[in-house]
């Protein structure tokens, strides 16, 4: 799957603003609910399941990337939201390395195989350490999704 | 004569490769499918031996073992088969590791 089919565009943050882990998390699913995919009521418990999920190992995979996920009944497809820290966040990564490209992933409880097919279009992107590099200098939104949309294409 | 003698030590290196190398097919049982945190400590066994590790689903190529975003291309559902290999030293010992990562039950992610 493609990133472009799931990563919401109006979720994309360029410079994130929080420099640690739980309020990293905020961020982005904040951006995910102005983008109107949650209520602000779910939005407390998205971070929850994703926090929770962090707890039982971290999702930094080394190289300053995390893929942070869960699944939650308040979305009917997956969705995704790609976040920059130009600054860095320590995410207990498996390499120490604090994390600068974040891509979360938000399931419906049972489609494991959606989940699967996500993270294969994330591994196929971040595979090309130019494409993570551009992510990385990306100026604003606008030229990540550009990333996302032409990479492979 | 010479270029008769030049191919055997290339010859032997590749028995002996061949000779350190297991594979073993193992089935995907987690209803999650081989999902990141199995995959991570796959990848986190693969690393504590100097063997090179790959695993391959049918029809693919083979990707590394010893990366997370490598696995990551598998899509590897419920049912699957994979084959794992292993070559170089302490090979046996890590076919062994390895292969217990997919026959360990990890708890469903929430």
């Amino acid at each position: 799957m493609r990133m472009s089919e799931f990563i919401v565009r109006e979720a994309i943050s360029a410079n994130l603003a929080a420099g640690q882990e739980e309020a990293v998390i905020r961020e982005m699913i904040e951006n995910l609910r102005l983008a109107g995919y949650f209520k602000s009521i779910e939005s407390d418990d998205v971070v929850r399941a994703i926090l929770k999920r962090e707890l039982l190992s971290s999702t930094g995979i080394g190289d300053g990337v995390a893929i942070p996920h869960a699944k939650h009944a308040s979305v009917d497809r997956l969705v995704g939201a790609v976040a920059i820290s130009p600054a860095g966040v320590p995410f207990d990564s498996v390499d120490n390395d604090p994390v600068h490209v974040l891509v979360m992933l938000i399931s419906p409880q049972e489609r494991p195989s959606e989940h699967l097919r996500a993270l294969e279009g994330v591994s196929r992107c971040l595979k090309d350490k130019k494409f993570v590099q551009s992510l990385r200098q990306a100026a604003n939104p606008q030229q990540i999704w550009d990333l996302i949309c032409s990479h492979g294409a | 004569m010479v270029r008769n003698q030049r191919p055997k030590p290339q010859t032997a290196e590749r028995q002996k490769i061949m000779k350190d190398s297991i594979r073993q097919t193992v089935s995907v049982t987690n209803p999650q499918g081989f999902h990141m945190r199995p995959m991570a400590a796959f990848v986190e066994a693969a690393n504590r031996f100097p063997c090179a590790v790959t695993v391959t689903r049918l029809g693919m190529a083979p990707v590394n073992g010893k990366s997370i975003l490598s696995l990551m291309g598998l899509v590897a559902i419920e049912g699957t088969e994979l084959i794992v290999e292993v070559t170089g030293p302490r090979a046996a010992e890590a076919i062994q590791a390895l292969v217990s990562v997919f026959q360990r039950n990890y708890d469903e992610e929430q």
